[in-house]
């Protein structure tokens, strides 16, 4: 038995590494640290829904096959087609991207990573706006005002808020995870009387707490950090939040600009934005006037919504104005662990972070034209290669139609949707499990993903097939060359 | 007054269930549980008329997907409902791009009607359904 230290955790974008994992026999028996995804990839990645051997679709089944002939029939899918999608890559290695990349610009296809269904429009709005940003660990140490908008980390990143945020032990800026202690046991302690009164002299039944409070705004008094929540739902982060207000749908842009007036000493002549009192929203511009040092993190709430990249303009806006009565800065929550990893990668090796299409000789860049959804629904492209991503599962199911209609060539390590509905499918090994490599936190910074285990006989990591499908793809062209001429 | 079908906004996104699933394997029970399932305000299910892990029926102009109805939590959130993201959201969600690439995941016109007799396909036969292929 032995326990391995510093084992950065490959689920989500805050790539915790402090995760200690006891393995015996070759097996993760134990996970210490980890949240409950954390736990639940280390300790069932390994899971009936593995498969081990690679499949090939024949007479429309998917039956077992060699490795030989899976990476043959791939190439040749790949090396045929005249326009493949190349997808995925933001749960892989960023050496894997870089074989991805090569590949893509070998067969001339469009690759695209899953920043294009999440925080693109963050993308496109940065490269418009620009991003006042700073790490993770400045805001763990600094930050004294914490603001999640549209965005719910209790679920997507279960420990972003104990280990970055507020309640997180900075040097400068202490937790305020013992305040919310006493806050819900006082809370807890109320609604025990509430409901005790109810029962006894009302001889009512026990029942859920009125849901809507009436009443003025509360006021953020409290000394040291402060969490606001800003959200179409009541999350459990909002639960957890010093302040939190409900924004309904589709109306964050209002909400964002009306803030943006406030912050500039404008007047606003309405009552109440986007269904908020304006009184709530002075009270939050004053919090936000008045810190030290704030950030504004933002989730898919405003990169799904109406308005999209528009959101996010508003929101780096009003960060910028901010940035003229305090210091503030910004940042997108990314989900999958290695997705700020494919963003660079794709940059330093091609100019442009997603939907970057070589079909010239050369890569161009124009989501909207160039960004796979887009191109799945006018239906052009003719194949398509999936690494470490299920699209079958989260595109819009018209753009899955397109998708599975045409060859598919799928690299996972579990059976998923995509890999279900393909005809090559290679398994993978674990990046982070069972195969080391490189990926970025969502504040840029990159840290090393550890081997733990060894993988199953015979499957390799994604880098490795993809080469074997590079390899064998160059031999095919080169073939047809010789062939014309 | 109980009310046939309402009118609702339908929203996507995370809980915590689908992300324990989706890390378990995305054929678990654990994922396909956590993803077929839609959270509904416990006023909306009482205009509805139905108990909570009563199947419903939710219809887009994009699609039209039966899912179970779970009690939401996180109210009050009357005439919104959420689906986690995955394939039975995915049937409904606006493929709408805007020109920037990305589909229209949140904030979706949609209207849910009880649907007791309507059977909650599984995954394959969903897929089956969708895409005519297995």
């Amino acid at each position: 038995m032995s326990v391995v230290k510093a084992v950065t955790c490959p689920v989500c974008g805050s790539l915790c590494d402090d995760i200690e994992l006891t393995i015996e026999d070759d097996k993760i028996v134990k996970v210490k640290n980890g949240c409950a995804m954390c736990e639940s990839k280390f300790l069932g990645y390994n899971s009936e829904h593995r498969f081990l051997k690679p499949l090939i679709r024949k007479n429309g089944k998917l039956v077992k096959t060699s490795l030989s002939e899976a990476t043959k029939r791939a190439a040749e899918i790949l090396a045929e087609a005249n326009y493949p999608i190349l997808y995925g890559w933001s749960s892989t290695s960023c050496e894997a991207m870089g074989v991805g990349l090569e590949l893509a610009e070998e067969v001339g296809g469009v690759i695209d990573n899953t920043s294009t269904v999440c925080h693109g429009p963050s993308i496109l709005s940065i490269q418009d706006v620009g991003i006042p940003s700073c790490t993770l660990g400045q805001i763990r140490h600094r930050a004294d005002l914490v603001i999640y908008w549209g965005s719910n980390p209790w679920s997507a990143h279960p420990r972003h808020i104990d280990r970055y945020t507020a309640f997180s032990e900075g040097r400068f800026e202490k937790s305020a995870w013992k305040g919310y202690l006493t806050k819900i046991k006082a809370s807890n302690v109320k609604k025990k009387i509430e409901s005790a009164i109810r029962r006894v002299f009302f001889k009512q039944k026990p029942s859920a707490p009125p849901l809507l409070r009436a009443g003025p705004p509360p006021a953020i008094l409290k000394e040291g950090r402060k969490l606001v929540v800003i959200d179409v739902r009541r999350t459990r982060s909002a639960e957890i939040a010093d302040y939190f207000i409900q924004v309904p749908p589709n109306k964050d842009y209002e909400l964002l600009q009306a803030f943006r007036a406030l912050i500039r000493d404008q007047e606003i002549e309405v009552d109440e934005v986007a269904g908020v009192p304006v009184e709530y929203l002075e009270e939050i511009a004053d919090v936000m006037i008045k810190c030290n040092f704030g950030i504004l993190f933002f989730g898919l709430g405003l990169t799904m919504s109406m308005g999209k990249l528009r959101n996010i303009d508003a929101a780096l806006s009003l960060i910028r104005d901010l940035n003229m009565r305090t210091k503030f800065a910004i940042m997108p929550m990314r989900g999958h662990f290695n997705v700020t990893g494919a963003n660079t990668v794709f940059t330093w090796q091609t100019g442009f972070p997603y939907a970057v299409d070589f079909s010239l000789g050369y890569p161009r860049y124009n989501p909207g034209e160039t960004s796979v959804v887009d191109i799945l629904l006018r239906k052009e492209s003719d194949s398509a290669l999936i690494v470490a991503s299920d699209p079958v599962a989260n595109f819009p199911s018209k753009a899955v139609e397109h998708l599975v209609k045409n060859p598919l060539v799928v690299i996972d390590p579990h059976m998923n949707a995509t890999a279900q509905m393909a005809d090559v499918v290679f398994p993978s090994a674990f990046v982070g499990i069972e195969t080391s490599g490189t990926a970025y936190r969502m504040d840029h910074v990159p840290l090393p993903l550890k081997k733990i285990v060894a993988p199953p006989r015979g499957v390799l990591s994604d880098q490795e097939i993809l080469k074997r499908i590079l390899s064998e793809v160059r031999k095919i062209r080169k073939r047809k060359q010789v062939e014309a001429s | 007054m109980i009310a046939n079908k309402l009118q609702v906004t339908l929203l996507t996104g995370r809980t915590i269930e689908q992300g324990v699933g989706k890390e378990r394997g995305k054929a678990s029970e654990e994922y396909i549980e956590s993803v077929s399932v839609c959270y509904m305000d416990p006023e909306d299910l009482k205009r509805l008329g139905i108990k909570e892990k009563t199947n419903v029926q939710v219809s887009t102009e994009h699609g039209s997907v039966v899912v179970k109805a779970v009690k939401s939590l996180r109210g009050p959130h009357l005439g919104v409902i959420f689906i986690p993201y995955g394939p039975w959201a995915n049937v409904v969600v606006n493929p709408e791009t805007h020109g920037i690439g990305m589909p229209s995941f949140k904030g979706i016109s949609a209207e849910v009607e009880p649907a007791p007799d309507k059977p909650l396909l599984s995954l394959e036969e969903l897929l089956k359904e969708q895409f005519g292929k297995e």
